[in-house]
């Protein structure tokens, strides 16, 4: 919980963004920022960002470690559609749901070793190597439903999916709970140092006795439990998977989400609570733009200037400009 | 330094499986050696194939473009858009995309090297910006119904043993020759492997990277242009989820035709071969009639995994020989 705090503290330019685009979604909608209670659970918009942005919040969880060790996995929306998939056959053949869940974490973790074995051990350039899951991932979903969208009726997952507990959407508690397991992990013991040593300087952190091969296969492999949960939240929500379509898209908004929380796409520092409150900005844009009237396809539009604004903030190229303006100012 | 072995050989690895592919497909069928389903091939790979030729320039620098999917929808939309719409001769609408397509290209190259931001984010962001305009301009499929278009998507000419070029495929067959030539024979080209073998030294030789880098990009855009005009022509309508993921596609074509996503390396021929060995998978799975379709990507990311591995082991093994 500490270290949750912690990194919130820094956070300013995150919530600024965050409060930026909700004040702008409230000028699209009056109703905006209004929360009731209907059901004995809490209603409104606000509270749908943080229901709908639990699986990209997730994501950036995995991505942004991935991020800082300099790599990239472009797979997670894939091994999303693979763990929904997964958990659909095993629980539409009868298995318990709890089965299910177990199947569809172990075939993300098997997915993140995939990638990270490709990585550490063959030496292949990460955005190379999750590419081929990323080409083949959709295809082996499809071969475990068979093509067809299977669905199931299974309480539990119901309630997984869009249950609400005290009156908050299970996914959100569940993306809460994972982000402070998660920042303890990293931020409690050395493995957030080394993350950021071998993304800093991979040789060094090898000279300075980090077993970097080990520390890149293990980031991917969190990244592969992380979006196969993300996956389950999709698949329990709408009681059914899709192979085709599950996570499509989303390791943009996952990586944009690291962007946003002010993770460098170069590598070498990260931060977990503020990539997730990245991806609940990015949600929170999206939720704006549906509240418009725009067409849904307009987020595509959006989405590409916030790539393209966060990258020129980024960029080393602009980085002159930036300390030469502090240096008039001071 | 380059042995010519090692020239060829990633090229000559190429050459063995699609042979070999070629070769179980006409064990099972035989018809598939007949000129009638070799024409189909080259026409139902034809769109694929365009978009490749473009790739296989940016892979070669050292690049990536994934926008070309996006750029290809539009590009199509555009077309039926302008033909149906706004009332345009269909030979106006294909130069306007052209230059359109060309000129986003080039923003896009000049953005990768002005921001030095890696290139898939930034193709990434202008995928979208693709698709959300495909969607701008509309939302259903838009048929062309234009008499000089159906002509043009009709005609073929028919050469002898039943082979059937039609016009979509006869493009693909110039855009590979002609981006053969510049690839492998003009000076442009050979600035292209430059930019992929050491960025840093091309610059300190003189060359300006800035200014490659954005002739490479519009020529994946212009490629993708062409690409999206074969695709109107093949599918007679502009659809605005069509294409969707075929980006990777073009990139597992030229990754197993033999080129380095690393850049430096890289050949058209390789290409080309690249794209009729995913097109004679999705021909067997077709033809055999029992195997699904999702085997197509399965099996097309097990041949790029392959690939890929394939480079890596050779590569050491190279630096190995040449350290000794």
């Amino acid at each position: 919980m500490m270290g949750v705090v912690r990194g919130l503290r820094g956070a300013t330019p995150q919530f600024l963004v965050l409060g930026l685009i909700l004040l702008m979604d409230r000028l699209a909608a009056p109703g905006f920022f209004d929360i009731s209670v209907r059901n004995g659970r809490l209603a409104g918009s606000l509270v749908d960002i943080l229901n709908r942005g639990a699986p990209v919040g997730l994501l950036a969880l995995g991505m942004a470690p991935v991020i800082a060790t300099g790599g990239i996995d472009l797979s997670v929306g894939a091994v999303m559609a693979i763990a929904g998939a997964v958990m659909a056959v095993i629980v539409s053949h009868g298995g318990s749901w709890i089965l299910g869940v177990a199947c569809a974490l172990a075939a993300g973790g098997a997915c993140g070793f995939w990638n990270g074995a490709l990585i550490a051990g063959l030496g292949i350039k990460p955005f190379v190597a999750t590419l081929v899951l990323m080409v083949a991932g959709r295809g082996v979903a499809q071969l475990v439903t068979q093509g067809r969208i299977m669905t199931f009726a299974e309480p539990h997952l119901a309630t997984l999916g869009g249950g609400a507990w005290l009156g908050l959407p299970v996914p959100t508690l569940i993306l809460a709970a994972i982000t402070v397991l998660a920042v303890l992990v990293v931020r409690s013991s050395p493995a957030g140092l080394f993350i950021e040593a071998v993304g800093g300087n991979r040789r060094a952190s090898r000279l300075a006795g980090v077993e970097a091969g080990a520390v890149t296969l293990l980031v991917y492999v969190a990244s592969g439990l992380a979006a196969a949960i993300a996956g389950i939240i999709v698949a329990s929500d709408i009681s059914g998977a899709d192979a085709n379509n599950a996570g499509l898209w989303f390791e943009l908004d996952a990586i944009l989400a690291v962007a946003v929380g002010g993770g460098s796409l170069a590598g070498g520092r990260f931060s977990l609570s503020r990539a997730v409150l990245g991806a609940l900005a990015i949600q929170a844009l999206k939720t704006g733009i549906l509240l418009t009237g725009l067409p849904p396809e307009f987020n595509l539009l959006v989405m590409a200037g916030a790539i393209v604004l966060v990258l020129c903030l980024q960029s080393p190229a602009l980085r002159p400009l930036a300390v030469r303006l502090g240096e008039r100012r001071a | 330094m380059t042995l010519p072995s090692i020239r060829w050989s990633p090229t000559a690895t190429t050459s063995v499986v699609f042979l070999a592919a070629l070769g179980i497909c006409a064990m099972r069928f035989p018809v598939v050696l007949s000129g009638q389903v070799l024409g189909d091939l080259l026409t139902d790979s034809a769109v694929l194939g365009i978009g490749v030729v473009g790739m296989t320039f940016v892979v070669v620098a050292g690049g990536i473009d994934l926008s070309v999917g996006g750029v290809m929808a539009f590009s199509a939309m555009f077309v039926a858009v302008a033909i149906e719409r706004w009332a345009m001769s269909p030979l106006l609408a294909f130069l306007s995309i052209a230059v359109l397509a060309t000129g986003f290209g080039a923003l896009v190259g000049a953005a990768i090297h002005n921001l030095k931001t890696p290139p898939f984010i930034l193709t990434l962001a202008a995928m979208f910006l693709a698709r959300g305009a495909c969607f701008a301009l509309s939302k259903s499929s838009i048929p062309i119904k234009h008499p000089d278009y159906e002509r043009m998507a009709n005609f073929a000419v028919a050469l002898p043993g039943g082979f059937k070029l039609s016009l979509v495929a006869a493009l693909m067959l110039t855009t590979f020759v002609v981006g053969g030539v510049v690839l492998h024979r003009t000076p442009w080209g050979a600035a292209v492997f430059a930019v992929g073998g050491d960025q840093r030294s091309a610059g300190m030789m003189g060359l300006k990277v800035g200014r490659m880098t954005m002739s490479i990009y519009a020529m994946s855009g212009f490629c993708a242009a062409l690409a999206g005009i074969a695709l109107s022509l093949y599918t007679g309508a502009g659809y605005p989820l069509a294409a969707q993921g075929s980006e990777l596609d073009v990139i597992a074509a030229v990754v197993i035709g033999g080129a380095l996503l690393s850049g430096g390396y890289g050949r058209m021929v390789g290409s080309f071969l690249g794209v009729l060995i995913q097109g004679l998978i999705l021909l067997y799975i077709t033809f055999d009639g029992g195997l699904s379709s999702w085997w197509a990507k399965i099996s097309i990311g097990a041949l790029l995994f392959a690939f890929i591995a394939f480079q890596k082991l050779a590569g050491r093994w190279v630096t190995r020989e040449a350290t000794v």
